[in-house]
């Protein structure tokens, strides 16, 4: 089976800080696709989703809500191929880079299991 | 306070509405006027996502917004009406009703549209329904961010 693709999809530029920040410290550069929905309307967001997943993947929108998920869901709906996690973070991505050879449900729940234990209150 | 925004916007409850517009208006609800979302229960699921446990989500077709607009201007809450298309909004924006103004915050591009503002894209048809409504006495104007200058009707159709 081929590696899961990992799409980062955002408003304006924040997927492609977040791909390029897992470059800059793993120094994976292939794991990853951004997606913006800059100037899209659902139609033109699914067709971008469209042209970037060639094979099974995790979705990883940046929040739970919204015109990023639900072009998302509208694209990956019926697709057991396809899984999607909100709440990206830098944690998370560097997680799954290194997981891809799991199925996309279970790459997806220990991302956002990894994403979640990186949101701490710390002293200053 | 009533309905405080009835917007255009072809991604309907999204993080400009509920974020952008929600929290400087204080909304309390978000009506949203569409036909295909209002069958489609994963749709309203899906929508209801985006929206805090604190916002109430009514979905509506526009048979029922045209029933049941007068109720929701009524309502004492502040809060927003949405419709995805400028041809659903013409048929809720009469002569006379709650709606006063209009608020265009996205239509985006497709075929047959051309660029009037960087987030509104129209048909010359759209563009007809709009000043029809401003002709009715409606205050129209595109504006995507409340921080943002409203434009005027005549300045993009």
């Amino acid at each position: 089976m081929s590696e899961l693709r990992g799409v980062i999809v955002s408003h304006a530029a924040v997927a492609e800080s977040l791909v390029a920040a897992v470059k800059a410290i793993t120094g994976i550069a292939d794991a990853l696709v951004p997606v913006s929905n800059d100037g899209c309307d659902y139609d033109a967001l699914e067709r971008k989703l469209a042209a970037v997943l060639d094979r099974p993947a995790v979705l990883f929108i940046d929040l739970p809500g919204g015109s990023c998920l639900t072009g998302a869901i509208r694209y990956a709906r019926g697709r057991p191929d396809i899984a999607v996690v909100t709440g990206v973070n830098l944690a998370m991505l560097l997680d799954f880079v290194f997981h891809r050879a799991l199925a996309p449900a279970e790459a997806a729940r220990r991302a956002a299991d990894a994403g979640g234990r990186a949101i701490k209150v710390t002293a200053a | 306070m009533s309905l405080v925004l009835a917007r255009v916007d072809d991604r309907l409850i999204h993080g400009q509405v509920v974020v952008g517009w929600g929290k400087t208006l204080g909304i309390r609800y978000i009506v949203l006027v569409d036909d295909k979302v209002r069958a489609s229960d994963w749709e309203q699921d899906l929508y209801r996502m985006g929206v805090p446990p604190d916002v109430d989500v009514v979905f509506a077709s526009i048979a029922e917004a045209l029933q049941h607009l007068a109720e929701w201007q009524a309502d004492r809450r502040p809060g927003i009406l949405l419709t995805a298309d400028v041809e659903t909004m013409g048929a809720l924006a009469a002569n006379g009703g709650p709606i006063r103004r209009v608020n265009v915050g996205g239509v985006h591009h497709r075929p047959g549209r051309s660029e009037r503002l960087r987030y509104v894209y129209l048909t010359d048809d759209e563009a007809t329904v709009l000043r029809g409504i401003a002709a009715r006495g409606v205050e129209v104007t595109a504006q995507d961010v409340p921080t943002a200058p409203p434009v005027p009707v005549g300045e993009f159709t």
